[in-house]
C-alpha cells in the first residue's frame, strides 16, 4: 500500500493505493493552502507546511494521520526585525537522529533537534551580510531545496529563488555561494557576472555520489560534479523540448539519473504542445528521453510546481508521482516507462510526497 | 539619446523593434516617450499611475532602475519580466 501526501491550495489530501488505483483516504487543513507535506521515515512523523491567509505560516506535526495535528514551535523570525516569516516551503530530514531542516520565505533556514517539535532559526544564514541586497521573485524569496550529504551532517547545499545556491561544510555555521556557471538569461548580459539574483527552481543531490547535484533553474537545467561549487549546462541541445520547468527528481541508486517536467517558458508555464511528458536522463544530462506513455497527450496545458514531483524506491521499479495545478495527480510504478492517473479534480496541487 | 532594449512579447507592440532611441531625463520620461511613439505598448510597462508594473524589471546599464532614475544620453535601459516563483 502506497500513501501519497498531496499538498493543495485547499488542504492536505492523503491518497492510498497501489499499482494504478488510488483513493482519497483523508483530508486535513480544509480550506487552507498546504505548501508541502512529508513523512519522516525515521520517526514515522508527518509534517505539513500550512500558510493560512489569516494566521500566517505554520508547521503542523502528527504521528497519526487519523489523529490531531500539533503546531510545531519556534518557526518565527526574531522580534524587532522588519521582516516576518511569509511561507514555509520544505521540510527535510537531516543526517543525524532527530535533526530536521526547514526552508522558508524570506530565504530562511530553520533547524530542529528534537524530531520536529521545536525549531530554531539558523542565525548565520539569517545574518548574511548581503541579505539586504537579496531580491525575491514575484513568488517570494523561497528556500525550497535543502540537500544533505549522506554520512556528512556538516555538508549542506541549499537552493533559493532567487538568491542562488548556498553551501556549508560546517553544519550551517558558515555559508558561501555555489553559483559558478549558472547563466540567468532573464538578466541583461552586463549584469549577469557576480550577481546572486539567481532563480533556482529545484535542486537534488545524488546520494550515491554526493558531490553530484542536479538543478532545474529558471531557464536552464544544470549538473554539478563538485558539490555545487560550479554548474554544467545539461539543458541545451540535449533533447529537452524546453529547459524551463520547476521540479526535478533523481533515482537515488543512479548518480547519472534525473527526471524533469519541462514547461514551455517563463512566460508560458504550461506543458509544451498540449502534451504532458516527463523527461529522463541516465547519462548525467548528455541526453534526455521522453517518458509520457499514459500521460495526457493532447489538449493538456498543465503546470507542475516545484514540490509537486516525488519518487519512491529506485531502479526500474522506482515509483514516480506528480501533481498539477489542474488538480490531477499522475503516477508510474516502472520508473516513468508507463503512467496512470492517481487522482483528478483535486484543488491546485502544490506538493506531492510519498509517505 | 538613451536606448531602450525590449524582448518579446513587448517587441510585438513596437513593430518588431528591439532597440529604440528615446529622449528623456528619467526612466519614466523614456518609457512615456516609448508609449508616445508606440501607443500599443501603453499600459504594458507603466501602469495608469506611471509606475513600473510589479512584475517588470527595468535595468539601467545593468543596474536595477526605478521610475525616477535619472538618465544620460549614453544610458541603456533593459525592460524584462521579473522572475517568479512557482
Amino acid at each position: 500500500m502506497t500513501e501519497l501526501l498531496v499538498g493543495t491550495k485547499k488542504g492536505l489530501f492523503t491518497l492510498r493505493g497501489g499499482d494504478s488505483s488510488f483513493e482519497i483516504s483523508a483530508r486535513a487543513f480544509a480550506g487552507e493552502p498546504v505548501e508541502f507535506a512529508m513523512r519522516d521515515r525515521r520517526s514515522g512523523r508527518y509534517f505539513a507546511c500550512v500558510t493560512s491567509a489569516f494566521y500566517g505560516p505554520k508547521i503542523f506535526v502528527t504521528d497519526d494521520l487519523a489523529g490531531e495535528w500539533q503546531q510545531a514551535e519556534g518557526l518565527a523570525l526574531p522580534e524587532g526585525e522588519e521582516k516576518a516569516l511569509i511561507r514555509l516551503w520544505t521540510v527535510v530530514p537531516g543526517i543525524e537522529d532527530d535533526h530536521l531542516l526547514a526552508g522558508g520565505d524570506p530565504g530562511v533556514l530553520f533547524e530542529s533537534r528534537d524530531g520536529g517539535m521545536t525549531w530554531e532559526l539558523n542565525r548565520p544564514f539569517w545574518e548574511q551580510p548581503t541579505r539586504p541586497e537579496w531580491g525575491p521573485g514575484a513568488g517570494g524569496m523561497c528556500l525550497h531545496s535543502i540537500a544533505t550529504w549522506p554520512g556528512e551532517p556538516g555538508k549542506l547545499a541549499m537552493g533559493i529563488s532567487a538568491v542562488g545556491v548556498w553551501l556549508s561544510d560546517d553544519g550551517g555555521q558558515t555559508w558561501r555561494h555555489g553559483n559558478g556557471g549558472l547563466i540567468p538569461r532573464y538578466l541583461p548580459e552586463d549584469s549577469r557576472e557576480d550577481t546572486f539574483d539567481l532563480c533556482v527552481h529545484n535542486m537534488h543531490r545524488a546520494p550515491s555520489q554526493p558531490e553530484r547535484l542536479f538543478m532545474q533553474f529558471h531557464g536552464g537545467v544544470y549538473r554539478s560534479d563538485d558539490a555545487g561549487e560550479t554548474w554544467i549546462d545539461i539543458g541545451t541541445d540535449t533533447g529537452l523540448p524546453s529547459d524551463f520547468g520547476f521540479p526535478l527528481v533523481i533515482d537515488p541508486d543512479d548518480p547519472d539519473s534525473a527526471f524533469v517536467i519541462p514547461l514551455v517558458a517563463d512566460l508560458d508555464r504550461v506543458t509544451p504542445d498540449g502534451r504532458v511528458r516527463v523527461y529522463e536522463t541516465r547519462d548525467a544530462g548528455a541526453s534526455w528521453t521522453e517518458r509520457g506513455d499514459g500521460l495526457p497527450a493532447e489538449d493538456a496545458y498543465l503546470t507542475i510546481l516545484r514540490q509537486a514531483f516525488a519518487r519512491d524506491g529506485s531502479g526500474d521499479a522506482m515509483s514516480l508521482y506528480f501533481g498539477a495545478t489542474s488538480g490531477d495527480v499522475f503516477g508510474s510504478g516502472d520508473a516513468g516507462a508507463t503512467w496512470f492517473t492517481a487522482a483528478t479534480k483535486l484543488p491546485p496541487v502544490h506538493s506531492v510526497r510519498v509517505a | 539619446m538613451p536606448v531602450v532594449k525590449l524582448r518579446a512579447p513587448l517587441t510585438e507592440l513596437t513593430g518588431g523593434k528591439r532597440e529604440l532611441q528615446l529622449d528623456g531625463a528619467t526612466v519614466r520620461d523614456v518609457l512615456q516617450a516609448l508609449e508616445n511613439e508606440h501607443p500599443a505598448i501603453a499600459g504594458w510597462i507603466l501602469d495608469e499611475r506611471t509606475t513600473i508594473r510589479q512584475h517588470i524589471n527595468v535595468f539601467v546599464n545593468g543596474e536595477r532602475g526605478r521610475e525616477d532614475t535619472t538618465l544620460t544620453p549614453e544610458d541603456r535601459i533593459h525592460v524584462l519580466p521579473s522572475i517568479s516563483g512557482g
